[in-house]
């Protein structure tokens, strides 16, 4: 089953608020073989808000994604300024470009991810490709 | 680090194991099987167990942090996930070699392309970072 094509444009509502603590932050970074002594948390970090956001997009089921059939095509990240502990963070994502290619769709996000004033830190755009079930 | 347009930036080999898979699912929240049950992920046509690409990523960033000489430095970050990391049930898990080379340098930032390899093989298209110039 394809995507519903309307869903180019389409914005989604905003996540819960995500506490940054620092105790998120040094696990994050000790899965990755780094260390956290306050500071940046490590550049990636904003993925954790970005997957949820990416998440409801694919559990929405007026989207008409399978989710065993997603694979993460292509992830960017644009920041403004470093997370760090005492963030709160939420991300609301758009669908900005829809298209099919060879029996996959290939969905393009963007998350904007903010802190608790609402100012950006971070935009973390991600190429969703979804295949289709081989008959 | 001083940054010269097209010097290449030192090696850095980083290891992968099981292990650190199965921390990095509970730290970010990513737990599909195929990165922790070589069963789920045969089942869907993989060699075995896989890294998961935002993991990979979060290795290519360290070694540009390593890099700069601080984390915070980093404006953007991009790559493809083009290649699965198969990364083995055992003590040593896989290797993961990420290479740097400047491509630009501005008045406020350095532009690097990386490479980024396991087992020989590109891992990540065309992934690159954007450093502010400190």
């Amino acid at each position: 089953m394809a995507v519903d094509p309307s869903l180019a444009g389409r914005t989604f509502p905003a996540t819960p608020p995500y506490q940054v603590t620092g105790e998120r932050i040094a696990e994050f970074a000790a899965a990755t073989g780094s260390t956290y002594e306050g500071g940046p948390a490590p550049a990636t970090f904003p993925i954790v808000v970005a997957f949820a956001a990416m998440t409801s997009l694919m559990e929405d089921p007026s989207v008409g994604i399978e989710l065993h059939h997603v694979v993460h095509g292509e992830q960017r990240f644009r920041y403004t300024r470093p997370v760090v502990a005492g963030d709160e963070l939420s991300a609301t994502l758009t669908v900005d470009s829809l298209r099919q290619l060879g029996g996959a769709d290939i969905i393009g996000t963007r998350s904007e991810i903010v802190d608790a004033a609402g100012q950006p830190v971070c935009t973390a755009y991600a190429t969703l490709v979804h295949k289709e079930e081989q008959p | 680090m001083s940054f010269e347009v097209g010097a290449p930036l030192p090696e850095q080999q980083l290891r992968v194991t099981r292990a650190d898979l199965v921390r990095y699912a509970g730290a970010s929240g990513d737990r599909n099987p195929i990165h922790w049950s070589d069963r789920v992920a045969r089942s869907v046509g993989l060699p075995g167990v896989i890294a998961h690409g935002m993991f990979t990523m979060a290795l290519a960033a360290r070694a540009v942090d390593t890099w700069a000489g601080e984390p915070g430095q980093i404006r953007e970050l991009g790559c493809k996930f083009t290649k699965p990391v198969v990364v083995p049930d055992d003590d040593e898990g896989t290797t993961v070699t990420v290479n740097g080379t400047v491509a630009e340098v501005t008045d406020d930032q350095v532009r690097i392309t990386l490479d980024v390899r396991c087992a020989g093989e590109k891992v990540l298209g065309m992934p690159k970072a954007v450093l502010a110039r400190g």
